[in-house]
């Protein structure tokens, strides 16, 4: 290891050698063939890393490149104008942009009466009673199979404790209780993460609603206060249904949309 | 022993005293339990008034509104000495809340982005996204005129104070003015090259019939137009950013508000910048005059009646701004984005009377009450805060909406105000009591603009949701 700045200090002292820059530039300029030469020569392993780390390269050079040539290229004009009408002094204020008239609570009363909704995933996967529950056993000699064990995600009450383990049939496990669900807005393009309040309705039965199980296509409650929402009569909506879009046992946490 | 809880003098000294400070009759002795209807009967005694006019009572800037014993146990006032209380005379008319929605109209295809009534409220205009003007007959509330012309939105309309013309500003940039009585066009007024933000008439105590306007654009210019000659009369440019507001005061300024922290007070004859004030730390937002009722309103008093003789509905005008300024200089109230406001008396110095503090989130709309003594603010932060217009001291908060509230218009008679919000909703409110006192849902969406008219029988509303809704007792 050298111990102190010696070339520096030569250079400083004496300047370059003359045919420095020369050398350089032409070491640069031979530098591509002699990486070609390498990528071809290289096999196994070394070639496989030579090669990605090559193509990471030349990702992030064209990304610079783009990046340089937007700066010339023609782009439409930008009103910074929203689509629907505003008065001016909303004008060229951040503000998400919404299509449609939101306050539709009376509809969705409508619909609650008659117990139906037109929502995103009208069909499910019937799933199974065995699918759902885990038998376990118990007992001293573990022959009794009452208990069972609930292997889908559950929304249970915020003052929820659990049954003495005598009269516990239904388990479910605290590490698959959900409270809180990415809900996106269908107009709006954007996902909230919200307090889930109730599970409304599962596909699969009334028993697995009454249990808060949380699958696929189940239609939950959800706290919508922070996204302002109001009634026709200027009351802040804070309850809506959204319904889960995946399989929240499978990825770790609920995706829904609202339905408005 | 005497009643320890009885230390309530049984009477008390008082001297009246008018708002600019003078002192009216001697120091009266009267009982702990007079009310503000006893004490009104009395100062129209001492002011030998033929007929009784209406007052109310402020005790070191709190208004009596119970027994004056009651009042002062309240706010812990000393009566060691002579009470000094301040009256204020208050509008011999009253205007009754609006209470339903009479009539919701539908026709504009787009959001409602600006409604006004007539100075003699007898007209209704509304200008909307679909690119109308649209005129409205208030007897039937129906329907009267679509005024066609804009190739955008129709961003403000303003009636003219002598009520014979309408001048709207559209996202196109251009001008328009409209005749109310046929809804035909007048003429167009070409120059801005971006949409206009705020556009106001000369006063009609200065000129009448109405001539010239001035108008705010995006494109950081202020024009003034001659309204005969549809030609650009004036253009000034001082400003960096856009312009949010203009005012044409009634001594013969105009006042701009400007996104670049600015607000200019320019001479209306020659357009010179008279001065600039500065002081804000953000976009001002909006600008409000002390007589601005007065201004709007010109000849056409609450009976919505004017002289039919131009020159003496300018002296008439005259004379109703000079009430309006109540003595005292025009005051320029403006708010900003910095969430703060201004009190400023342009007309005598570059300083502001006082900072207004207090709102949490930027402030939309402020405006004077038609007397000028009070000073309503309307911020993004849900409350709407009520100042004194003379000192710019803090009366009161009037929480309520759910959402950000964008517009108010006050009554006539500066006793009630309505407020327009994102939650949908409208809301009446008292001066007096400081509390609501009516809420009128019924708009489907967010509330955009209001105005009260000035005969004060009814309120108009426009939003988001397309329909033109009238509000009536």
């Amino acid at each position: 290891m050298p111990q102190g700045e010696h070339i520096e200090l030569h250079r400083k002292r004496n300047g370059f050698r003359l045919d420095y820059h020369e050398k350089k530039r032409k070491k640069e300029a031979r530098s591509v063939h002699k990486r070609a030469a390498f990528a071809q020569k290289a096999l196994g392993l070394k070639a496989k890393m030579y090669s990605k780390k090559r193509h990471a390269e030349k990702a992030t050079m064209k990304k610079t490149i783009a990046m340089h040539q937007q700066r010339d290229n023609k782009h439409k004009a930008e009103d910074g104008a929203p689509q629907s009408a505003v008065p001016a002094y909303l004008l060229e204020r951040e503000q998400v942009d919404r299509a449609k008239v939101l306050s539709n609570t009376i509809k969705q009363k409508r619909k609650e009466k008659a117990g139906k909704w037109e929502v995103p995933l009208p069909k499910v996967r019937p799933v199974a009673e065995d699918e759902m529950f885990k038998v376990l056993h118990s007992g001293k000699r573990k022959k009794k199979a009452w208990k069972r064990m609930v292997t889908k995600v559950t929304f249970v009450g915020p003052s929820f404790t659990r049954k003495p383990p005598k009269y516990e049939r239904f388990i479910r496990p605290s590490g698959l209780r959900m409270k809180k669900a990415h809900v996106t807005h269908p107009e709006l393009k954007c996902t909230f993460c919200l307090d889930i309040l109730g599970v409304k309705k599962n596909p699969n039965g009334q028993s697995y609603t009454q249990l808060g199980v949380i699958t696929k296509g189940t239609v939950i409650e959800v706290n919508v206060s922070e996204l302002g929402l109001v009634t026709p009569g200027g009351k802040v909506v804070w309850g809506k249904y959204a319904q889960v879009t995946n399989n929240p046992e499978n990825d770790g946490c609920i995706n829904a949309v609202l339905l408005v | 022993m005497a009643k320890l809880d009885a230390p309530q003098p049984t009477n008390v000294i008082i001297q009246f005293q008018s708002d600019t400070g003078e002192t009216v009759g001697p120091q009266l002795d009267v009982p702990h339990d007079v009310t503000p209807k006893q004490l009104e009967t009395l100062l129209n005694g001492l002011l030998k008034q033929e007929e009784k006019l209406p007052y109310s009572f402020f005790v070191n800037e709190q208004q009596i509104s119970d027994e004056l014993g009651a009042h002062l146990l309240k706010n812990k006032v000393s009566v060691e000495t002579a009470l000094q209380v301040v009256y204020q005379p208050q509008a011999v008319f009253r205007v009754r809340p609006v209470s339903r929605c009479t009539a919701s109209m539908p026709g504009h295809t787009e959001a409602v982005l600006a409604v006004q009534f007539s100075p003699d409220g007898r007209q209704l205009a509304s200008g909307s996204g679909d690119t109308t003007l649209r005129l409205w007959d208030l007897g039937t509330q129906t329907p009267l005129r679509t005024c066609k012309g804009h190739r955008s939105w129709v961003l403000c309309v303003s009636w003219s104070p002598d009520a014979q013309m309408i001048v709207t500003g559209g996202m196109d940039g251009a001008l328009w003015l409209w005749d109310p009585k046929t809804g035909n066009p007048i003429g167009c007024c070409k120059g801005h090259t971006k949409w206009i933000t705020a556009v106001a008439w000369e006063p009609a105590h200065m000129a009448l019939p109405c001539r010239r306007f001035v108008s705010g654009s995006k494109d950081t210019s202020i024009k003034v137009w001659d309204a005969q000659t549809r030609r650009c009369l004036m253009s000034m440019s001082s400003h960096t950013l856009a312009v949010t507001s203009v005012r044409w005061g009634g001594d013969g300024h105009i006042y701009s508000s400007s996104r670049d922290c600015c607000i200019n007070v320019w001479d209306a004859q020659e357009g010179r910048l008279v001065r600039s004030l500065k002081g804000h730390g953000h976009w001002v937002n909006t600008l409000a005059l002390s007589a601005e009722y007065a201004l709007r309103t010109g000849a056409y008093d609450h009976t919505t009646t004017a002289p039919s003789d131009p020159k003496e509905a300018q002296a008439k005008a005259l004379r109703r701004y000079e009430a309006a300024r109540g003595g005292r200089l025009e005051r320029l109230a403006s708010g900003s984005d910095d969430f703060t406001m201004f009190l400023w008396e342009p007309a005598t110095s570059s300083k502001p009377i006082a900072r207004m503090t207090g709102h949490l989130q930027l402030i939309n709309q402020v405006q004077f009450s038609p007397d000028g003594r009070w000073l309503v603010s309307v911020s993004f932060d849900k409350s709407i805060k009520l100042w004194d217009g003379v000192k710019g001291t803090f009366a009161a908060t009037f929480r309520g909406h759910v959402g950000p509230v964008y517009q108010i218009a006050w009554s006539a008679d500066s006793r009630l105000f309505v407020s327009g919000s994102k939650d949908s909703t409208l809301k009446v409110w008292e001066v007096s009591s400081k509390k609501l006192k009516l809420d009128l849902p019924g708009h489907a969406d967010e509330v955009f603009t209001v105005d009260w008219s000035p005969d004060g029988s009814s309120v108009a509303s426009g939003g988001k949701d397309q329909v033109l809704r009238i509000w009536r007792q």
